[in-house]
């Protein structure tokens, strides 16, 4: 199973990024083979649609779950549209978040968030 | 002659200028701030004309289309997405520029026409008036305002524009002869002033200033504007007059006072548009 979080560094000591379509960086771990890597979100410098651009690059990674604080309307649709499962993080480190959920600690998302939340950060 | 009334900062009076200038001087008077049209309410013309304006988006035929997600690739505003359930489009993020169609190797796109305004012409006593109107939460006004200017057939022309400095702005400034910025003594107003007068610098497009809110005295843009050797066009007082006309919906130029100094205005900016 491969599981990618919005993350705000490119550690797995980094913490997790709360927004999803500006976040920095997606790191994502394939729980079958232990390989992991950690990619630049094409969302970040997205003048406009960043959670369809953050969500299309997801897609394209065939990642099953995601971890991350909050997913927009458009973002939704993109990542729902490929059956990706979405959980909310708890803002913790990237390998917390990942023990978090094998213990089935976090919630599913099943409803987008405000659209634009990721730019209050800015 | 087409003359752009701009500010930079929003409230400074563009649009109190530019309905009092083109009804003192019988010039036509075009409504480029799509968004928030307010024209209208002050020069109330007979609506002979409302027509739909819309842009190309794209159309996808699931059933030629091959998922080859070269349309999603291409699309530089992000407005289509390739999943497991098909390709999704995202219409208000499209800016209808047919990359999609041309780059499809299946033919599964086509174009389809989606209304996002309208443009309503009109006649007032004696100018002729238009005005764009963007749909509520339509986040594109510059296919409107090309629309506007393209059905523009006057010679002599107002154009009362969005504020700001963006594309908006600069879609309705294309081409014209002459820019007339309206600002208002505060730092708000000499800020954003600076920021409309870079666009104008830029764009080599003629230029100058009107002081709205100002007294007799020399106040900051004054001695901007002369620092920077440029043409201040008039000043309109901070007037309890004008706050009541206006209140009331009215022109200024209902009051001689006002007509006589919209005509003088006017005047030179005939003068100094027809140097250039």
């Amino acid at each position: 199973m491969k599981i990618c979080i919005s993350s705000l560094g490119k550690e797995k000591t980094s913490m997790m990024d709360e927004r999803f379509g500006r976040c920095q960086y997606f790191f994502i771990v394939d729980t079958k083979t232990n390989e992991q890597k950690v990619l630049v979100n094409k969302g970040l410098t997205a003048t406009q649609g960043a959670g369809i651009a953050a969500g299309q690059q997801v897609v394209d990674e065939k990642v099953d779950v995601l971890i991350t604080g909050y997913v927009g309307p458009n973002a939704m649709k993109v990542l729902q549209g490929s059956d990706v499962k979405i959980y909310k993080g708890k803002g913790l480190e990237v390998q917390k978040e990942i023990e978090e959920f094998e213990k089935e600690n976090l919630d599913e998302i099943k409803n987008a968030g405000p659209a634009h939340f990721g730019m209050k950060n800015q | 002659m087409k003359i752009a009334v701009l500010s930079g900062k929003g409230g400074t009076g563009k649009t109190t200028v530019s309905v009092n200038l083109a009804k003192a001087m019988g010039w036509s008077y075009i409504d480029c701030d799509v968004e928030e049209p307010n024209g209208f309410i002050f020069l109330k013309p007979n609506i002979s004309k409302k027509m739909d304006v819309s842009i190309l988006v794209p159309k996808i035929d699931e059933q030629k289309c091959i998922h080859c997600n070269k349309c999603v690739d291409i699309c530089q505003f992000n407005a289509l997405a390739g999943t497991n359930n098909g390709v999704l489009f995202f219409e208000k993020l499209c800016h209808g520029c047919g990359a999609c169609t041309l780059i499809c190797p299946v033919g599964a796109i086509e174009e389809v026409d989606r209304v996002i305004g309208k443009i309503e012409v009109g006649e007032d006593e004696n100018i002729s008036c238009m005005r764009g109107i963007l749909n509520i939460g339509e986040p594109m006004a510059t296919p409107i305002i090309k629309q506007l200017k393209k059905l523009n057939k006057e010679e002599d022309t107002i154009i009362d524009c969005s504020p700001g400095s963006s594309c908006t702005v600069v879609s309705a400034i294309e081409k014209i002869d002459y820019a007339v910025l309206v600002t208002e003594p505060t730092e708000f107003g000499l800020h954003d002033l600076k920021i409309a007068i870079q666009l104008m610098r830029q764009m080599n497009i003629p230029f100058g200033v009107i002081i709205n809110r100002g007294d007799h005295k020399k106040d900051l843009i004054d001695r901007y504007c002369e620092g920077e050797n440029i043409n201040i066009l008039g000043k309109i007082p901070f007037d309890k007059k004008v706050a009541v006309l206006y209140s009331k919906g009215k022109l200024l130029i209902d009051d001689l006072v006002y007509e006589r100094k919209f005509k003088e205005i006017g005047q030179k900016i005939w003068e100094v548009g027809s140097c250039n």
